[in-house]
């Protein structure tokens, strides 16, 4: 299985490649991905040095253009996917059934990786953008439990990659539209959710309260742990409680599902966060290589490292990690 | 504004599925009045959760040739979150029924639709942004699209002008008026809600035949839980943009069925394509908050006619 980390800088690629991630993937400084934080990603020039320092280590450079081309941004987008192809990158992880559909046709032996954004959760969705783009490889969306990853992955007529490890988005990824409903911007459209300039804190008699939006998302007593305001884990009243009533703040670690991963034949295991530091990418690709080897050696024998178990609950949000929707009961 | 534009009734209106879980009886009477509506289009169909197992396929056919008997274009609309291989076997079904198009949700449908050489009309949770994607799925049996529940009517109008210059156009469907569909989960929230395992649900969604409000900590209804579904917690209401929608190329307005007041709503939308709808009305259509953001290019939670709410 091959282990894939998220670049968002130089300093972070370079920090991925040195700990053992076999891929990394990046985006370029627009919308035309979906991590479009300021100071983040990749100038040509940037990319280019970093793409020459993963190749000269015999790893592998992705991009992500895996946002939805807007109706009056066609070019950009397109243009994102030449650039890209110019520098020479290992594959394209794209959504957009027409940028698809473009890079299919410009540049046939680029290899194509269809995101998580572009919410294929069946082998007969698999099977479309198979056969219209002659994707080489799904990222599949954290809605499958581990029993439906199974029977997909038997009938998948591409690669599989799954999510690992990081921040958890539980709804079916590229259809969830809530941060566009609060602020105006969404993955889609703007590459983003709860945008940062939306985000509004304030020490208040009733305690710190963060606000999207001027939406009040959570309210924090004296001593509790604050997390960032993304809009589906704050807490909300429905009928007569208050409680995190779509998700906690916790983050995605399927180290002990390796493997099983592996028996299924998953290609791929992607790390989430290219909006964290280079030393961030740098613990969690050190973290994941080791254990990735482990598995290699002995699947039969593998059991996660409780360091590796720490380690990786300390880079969590809410110092909490779950497996999410792998698990049935998570639903 | 718009509301004094000339009748625009090559508007034609649409009833949405039904997303809320309601019972076989409640269906049956909403679709019986529903036939005398002035709607051209009713789409059927469970769209949100496969566990929903009151309606089987053949009583949705029923309801459908009743309507279509009532003049009635009827659509089945396809489940947008497929996820296991009884998902699967179900949209087979559904796809393979042989007597109505099929609205197709998710790139599963549109698979299966395709190789069958059957038509279909694009959902809008297939994430049509640009003509480029269109024409993918009119390659693929594609007869009409709907808008994605976020674009603006900006967006729209130039992606219309686009796919005119293109020789793209088919009829284009906006959501018009109802809570939006902005999510879908593996998670039930409503029987999370409950305390209850998704897999032992006791199907308490059916409890809340217009969904579960979420509320901030001030009260604002921010949300509305459906199961697995997240929708606005505001309904969007477009009843005074018909005329300017009829007038840029929209072809069909899709009203999202509601327990209450839905023939009043279909009246209005009536009304208003029409050129009939008297100008700002101070009263929403139903007792629940309204929005018009994302028409105009702003957060979808806005109501930019501020209009206060009953």
């Amino acid at each position: 299985m091959e282990l894939v980390c998220p670049a968002g800088n130089l300093p972070a690629l370079k920090r991925a490649v040195d700990e053992g991630a076999d891929a990394v993937y990046f985006g370029f400084q627009n919308t035309t991905n979906a991590r479009q934080f300021a100071g983040l990603n990749f100038t040509d020039r940037r990319a280019r040095e970093g793409i020459d320092y993963a190749h000269a280590r015999g790893k592998r450079v992705f991009c992500a253009i895996n946002t939805y081309p807007q109706p009056d941004g066609w070019a950009m987008w397109t243009r994102a996917v030449d650039q890209a192809a110019d520098l020479g990158v290992d594959a394209l992880i794209m959504a957009d059934m027409g940028l698809l559909d473009y890079a299919a046709r410009r540049h046939p032996d680029l290899a194509r990786h269809l995101s998580v954004q572009g919410s294929a959760t069946s082998h007969e969705a698999l099977r479309f953008y198979h056969e219209q783009f002659g994707i080489r490889r799904a990222v599949l969306p954290r809605v499958l439990s581990i029993t439906q990853v199974r029977d997909l992955a038997k009938q998948s007529p591409v690669e599989l990659e799954v999510f690992a490890f990081g921040s958890l988005c539980i709804m079916a990824e590229g259809r969830c539209y809530l941060s566009s409903y609060l602020t105006g911007e969404s993955p889609n459209t703007r590459g983003v959710c709860s945008p940062a300039a939306h985000v509004r804190w304030e020490e208040t008699p009733r305690g710190l309260e963060s606000r999207l939006n001027g939406v009040l998302i959570d309210r924090y007593a004296e001593g509790e742990r604050a997390g960032y305001p993304t809009l589906c884990k704050g807490r909300f009243e429905v009928g007569g409680e208050t409680y995190h009533a779509i998700e906690e703040p916790t983050s995605l670690n399927t180290l002990e599902l390796l493997p099983e991963l592996k028996e299924l034949g998953i290609s791929a295991v992607k790390i989430e966060g290219r909006q964290r530091s280079p030393a961030y990418v740098s613990k969690v690709a050190g973290i994941w290589r080791k254990a990735l080897d482990r598995v290699d050696r002995a699947p039969e024998h593998f059991h996660p490292d409780p360091a590796w178990m720490a380690g990786l609950g300390e880079l969590s949000e809410g110092a909490t990690t779950t497996l999410g929707a792998y698990e049935r009961r998570w639903k | 504004m718009p509301t004094s534009s000339s009748p625009s009734s090559s508007l034609q209106l649409a009833l949405g599925p039904v997303l809320f879980y309601w019972t076989r009886e409640h269906y049956a009477d909403f679709y019986r009045e529903a036939a005398d509506w002035p709607v051209e289009t009713v789409a059927l169909g469970e769209t949100v959760c496969s566990r929903r197992r009151d309606m089987k396929l053949d009583d949705w056919l029923g309801i459908g040739r009743e309507l279509a008997q009532s003049g009635k274009r009827v659509v089945l609309a396809s489940q947008t979150l497929i996820e296991s291989e009884a998902d699967l076997r179900d949209l087979r079904k559904l796809c393979d029924n042989g007597e109505f198009t099929v609205e197709a949700n998710d790139q599963s449908a549109v698979q299966r639709l395709s190789a069958a050489g059957l038509p279909f009309v694009a959902g809008a949770a297939l994430n049509l942004y640009n003509p480029a994607t269109l024409a993918v799925l009119a390659r693929a049996g594609m007869q009409g699209w709907q808008a994605p529940v976020e674009m603006s009517r900006s967006d729209l109008a130039r992606l219309l002008a686009d796919c005119r210059e293109q020789g793209l156009e088919q009829p284009c469907e906006v959501f018009a008026y109802g809570h939006l569909p902005l999510a879908w989960s593996s998670r039930c929230f409503t029987a999370r809600r409950h305390q209850k395992p998704k897999d032992r649900c006791r199907f308490v969604c059916q409890k809340y035949p217009q969904g579960l409000a979420l509320r901030s900590q001030e009260s604002r209804e921010v949300f509305t839980l459906n199961g697995i579904q997240t929708l606005s917690g505001a309904c969007q209401d477009l009843r005074h943009e018909v005329g300017d929608m009829a007038g840029m190329g929209v072809g069909i307005a899709r009203l999202s069925p509601r327990p209450e007041g839905m023939a009043e709503v279909v009246g209005a939308f009536d009304a208003a394509r029409r050129g009939e709808l008297p100008a700002p009305d101070p009263l929403a259509l139903v007792d629940a908050e309204v929005c018009d953001g994302y028409w105009h290019g702003r957060p979808g939670m806005d109501n930019t006619r501020g209009v206060a709410t009953p």
